[in-house]
């Protein structure tokens, strides 16, 4: 029995289920810390849009991205059920505000997809895979494209 | 543990050895034939090469053992300690330096000052080796006869006898040393014999089991030089009792010898050491006659005690330290800074709840605040070092300066044993080697000059560190002719630093030196004239949130202080509203507030803005504008100007909405997360647990007066939406 399970682990990938800008996104769970209820941030001068502020996590000064507004999607729209996704990626922690979290996913390596050759580089960039669930695609982020351009174009 | 972390281990220890080394020399200029100090200066480097040797660092070891050899010739007092000896000993203590800091990064020296050393240390050598050559020679001399006799057979010729005797300590055990190993390294050189000498053994009952009684006397048959043995205790000097001294008398001894038969056997015939380990046993019984015997002479406890005297000195050593990764204090740091900001958030919440009797609450809270405060001084003075280290490295840019400029020059410390936050030592080492050089280049009189204007030639950089109120006070200061102030004038206007015909104060001209662009030296010399001006010294000491000042004395000489926060971790800030967003701007920098009169408001241009103070204008930036936040919302309550000295600018009034409070603030990095922001140094986090960003003045002046610095923020923005 611990056997298969192992030998599961070893193939099987967990996904957190996200929607951002209407599109429905994922991210594996190892890179997720925790999810947080929406709080207002502190504004930071000199940045993009996208870049919403920074926040207290229980001491560390933490940027928080509009995922959707990352993605050229347009900024996330004020909801309640808003949530942080907090994600560890390069040693650095970041937030990423999403509409809202729907499921944890888990699927085959198999069932990943590279991601086609579509027209737009920057969206293929940001996207590591697709994974089609029910009919439906789920598109899974490439973080170190989140925060690396971020870091680049700001330093 | 990888052998990386054994070599970063090796790193380390050599900076701590260095430092031991530098230490040693200044002693040794003071008492050169105190021999301690003398054996601590060759334990330091003997250790280096010790070291450098198992990760095959042949260039530092080669260099390290011609600057031991030297230096062993002085303890063995076969060299005279002078003026030029100690120079090269210096020169050769910065090479070891330079050699162990290139073995760490993998970098390449050149090899040009090596050989130069190497060349100049073993000069001392030559004329000494050649006497030690004579004095072997002359012994070989006298040994044939008496060898040729003794054994007959023996097939070396030119062997001698030595006789060791070796009393290890309690010390060489707990070291991790073992005699058999160095017995079997003898046993190398040639035939051994090994007697214990059990004489010290105590009754069964008071017998301590780590105590060190047993003492061994070697005999040892071989054509090695009597360095080559001691070369073999070499790890274990300090720890042990050692005499060794060669058989002069060969011949009459052998003869005195109770059963001369038995000599050939155990001294001098080649038997290799398992055959004199078993007779180590067999001699238990008789071991403390056998023993006498042998060498014909009774071990001296005097002499013993002599020996080993200095060792347990030495093992005494400094205060036991504790060696600890640096994140895992920078982590308890932040999780103190946590309790601090936690204990103002708790206050603030039962103010809030404004309860009717809360006296001994106040009372317990109160207590909670000290010891929160309590614990984060304990935290922080983990962090703090001894300016030492760093004011020794500074005697080398003296020494070096002096040599280049034909100066002569002495360093004086005061202080040095103060402590300060380990970042901030890192990051003053520029500044300082920077004053320090220029105080020898620029501040100091030629020799001749100094002997005119009645001075004692040498001249004396004195550097001294103090705490004062909360701050780290530094001092660097000169005895040489002051700063000339005319020339210093005469340059600022030839450079167009200054208008001309404006009437400067003293300490105004002083502080021209702090200007970008400013540079004194009549022609750029080789040592200061390294594109680093004294602006450059400020913004070092800016960036640590200190100041710098200059007071000058015709004749008498300069000094240079630096004020400096005692860590970077905490800061004291005014917490103001700029727009709407809250925000903390150091104190440190601000030289007055200003709640200005509309009157003393100007507008100059289109839309730039100064204010009158007391008589002179001011120029206005509007801190909300600089950081792309929009202009103040309420233009005609006119804010609140905060006065700060910038060097790009001079005097600039930065407009804030309003000043909240004065507090304490715990600094968090932006960067470790993100980025660095324009105009933001850091972030802290406040008593409600919202984060403030903490301002940079200097660099938020200089973003007002960066042309179109705002549409430049809107342009990456529009890009980066569109990218």
């Amino acid at each position: 029995m611990a056997e298969t399970a192992e030998a599961l682990a070893d193939t099987q990938f967990e996904f957190i289920t996200f929607s951002a800008g209407g599109q429905s996104y994922c991210l594996e769970i190892t890179q997720i810390r925790e999810i947080r209820r929406w709080t207002p941030v502190t504004a930071l001068p000199h940045t993009p849009q996208d870049v919403l502020g920074v926040m207290n996590l229980r001491g560390a000064v933490i940027p928080i991205f509009d995922l959707s507004a990352r993605f050229g999607l347009g900024a996330t729209p004020a909801n309640e059920r808003n949530v942080v996704i907090v994600a560890a990626v390069d040693g650095a922690t970041i937030g990423l505000l999403v509409e809202s979290v729907s499921e944890i996913l888990s699927v085959d390596k198999s069932a990943i997809q590279e991601t086609p050759d579509i027209k737009s580089e920057a969206t293929r960039n940001s996207i590591l895979g697709m994974i089609s669930v029910d009919e439906s695609m789920v598109r899974v982020v490439n973080l170190d494209a989140v925060v690396d351009s971020e870091k680049g174009l700001s330093a | 543990m990888s052998v990386n972390s054994i070599r970063d281990t090796f790193f380390e220890e050599c900076e701590e050895l260095l430092e031991a080394l530098v230490e040693g020399l200044a002693q040794m200029e003071d008492t050169s034939d105190d021999m301690e100090v003398v054996n601590a200066v060759f334990r330091s480097v003997h250790s280096i090469k010790g070291g450098a040797g198992a990760f095959a660092l042949d260039r530092l070891v080669s260099f390290a053992h011609s600057f031991e050899t030297v230096m062993d010739k002085v303890r063995d007092r076969a060299l005279a300690v002078d003026e030029k000896l100690m120079g090269l000993f210096h020169r050769a203590g910065d090479h070891l330096a330079d050699l162990v800091a290139a073995a760490r990064d993998e970098t390449e020296l050149d090899d040009e000052i090596e050989t130069g050393l190497v060349n100049e240390l073993e000069s001392y050598l030559d004329g000494d080796t050649a006497v030690e050559d004579f004095c072997f020679d002359a012994v070989t001399l006298d040994f044939d006869g008496p060898q040729i006799d003794l054994g007959g057979e023996d097939p070396v010729s030119s062997a001698r006898v030595f006789h060791i005797r070796f009393a290890p300590s309690r010390a060489l055990y707990e070291n991790g040393h073992e005699p058999l190993l160095i017995f079997d390294a003898l046993a190398e050189f040639g035939s051994l014999s090994v007697e214990a000498d059990l004489s010290l053994l105590p009754e069964f009952d008071s017998f301590d089991p780590a105590d060190a009684v047993l003492s061994w006397q070697l005999s040892l048959t071989t054509s090695e030089p009597e360095t080559t043995l001691h070369e073999v205790f070499e790890f274990v000097e300090g720890l042990c009792a050692l005499e060794i001294e060669m058989d002069q008398t060969a011949g009459p001894q052998a003869i005195e010898l109770p059963e001369p038969s038995a000599l050939p056997d155990e001294a001098v015939s080649p038997t290799p050491q398992d055959t004199a380990l078993p007779q180590i046993s067999t001699d238990v019984p008789v071991g403390v006659t056998s023993a006498e015997t042998l060498t014909g002479k009774k071990p001296d406890p005097g002499q013993g005690k002599s020996t080993t005297a200095p060792a347990t000195k030495e093992l005494r050593g400094p205060k036991p330290t504790l060696r600890v990764d640096l994140d895992r204090v920078d982590r308890l740091i932040n999780t103190v800074g946590e309790l601090i900001i936690n204990q103002a958030m708790i206050s603030q919440r039962i103010e809030e709840l404004d309860l009717p009797t809360v006296a001994h609450l106040t009372n317990e809270l109160e207590a909670y605040k000290l010891l929160a405060r309590d614990i984060q001084e304990g935290v922080m003075a983990i962090r703090a070092q001894p300016v030492k280290p760093l004011f020794q490295r500074m005697s080398r840019i003296v020494r070096e300066a002096s040599d280049a400029t034909g100066k002569k020059a002495k360093m004086v410390t005061v202080g040095d044993s103060t402590e300060v936050d380990k970042t901030v030592i890192e990051r003053l080492a520029d500044p300082l080697t920077h004053m320090v050089r220029n105080a020898v280049d620029h501040g100091l009189e030629l020799p001749a000059e100094r002997t005119e204007a009645g001075k004692d030639q040498t001249g004396t950089i004195r550097l001294s560190a103090a705490h004062r109120s909360g701050s780290v006070f530094i001092e660097i200061s000169d005895d040489g002719a002051g700063l000339n102030r005319e020339r210093i004038l005469a340059k600022a206007m030839e450079k167009g630093l200054v208008p001309p015909d404006v009437e400067f104060s003293d300490p105004e001209i002083d502080n021209l030196l702090f200007l970008p662009g400013f540079s004194t030296a009549g022609q750029v010399s080789a040592l200061s004239g390294r594109g680093v001006g004294m602006d450059v010294v400020k913004n070092a000491v800016h960036a640590l949130g200190g100041r710098v000042s200059i007071t000058s004395t015709p004749g008498k000489g300069t000094t240079f202080a630096i004020v400096l926060p005692l860590t970077l971790a905490v800061m004291d800030g005014f917490v103001i509203s700029v727009a709407d967003q809250t925000m903390v701007i150091p104190i440190s920098s601000i030289l007055e507030t200003i709640r200005p009169n509309p009157r003393d408001i100007h507008v100059v241009g289109t839309d730039s803005e100064v204010v009158s103070v007391r008589g002179s204008y001011v120029p206005i930036v509007d801190v909300a504008d600089s950081l792309g936040l929009g202009q103040c919302d309420d233009k005609n309550s006119n804010g609140i100007l905060l006065l700060v000295s910038t060097e790009m600018q001079g005097l600039t009034a930065l407009r804030v909405t309003a000043i909240h409070d004065q507090r304490q603030v715990v600094i968090k990095s932006l960067e470790s997360n993100y980025a660095a922001i324009p105009g933001v140094s850091a972030a802290t986090i406040l008593g409600d647990g919202k984060i403030a960003l903490i301002l940079d003045p200097e660099e938020l002046i200089r973003l007002a007066h960066a042309p179109g610095h705002d549409p430049f923020a809107q342009h990456s923005r529009m890009e980066l939406r569109h990218g």
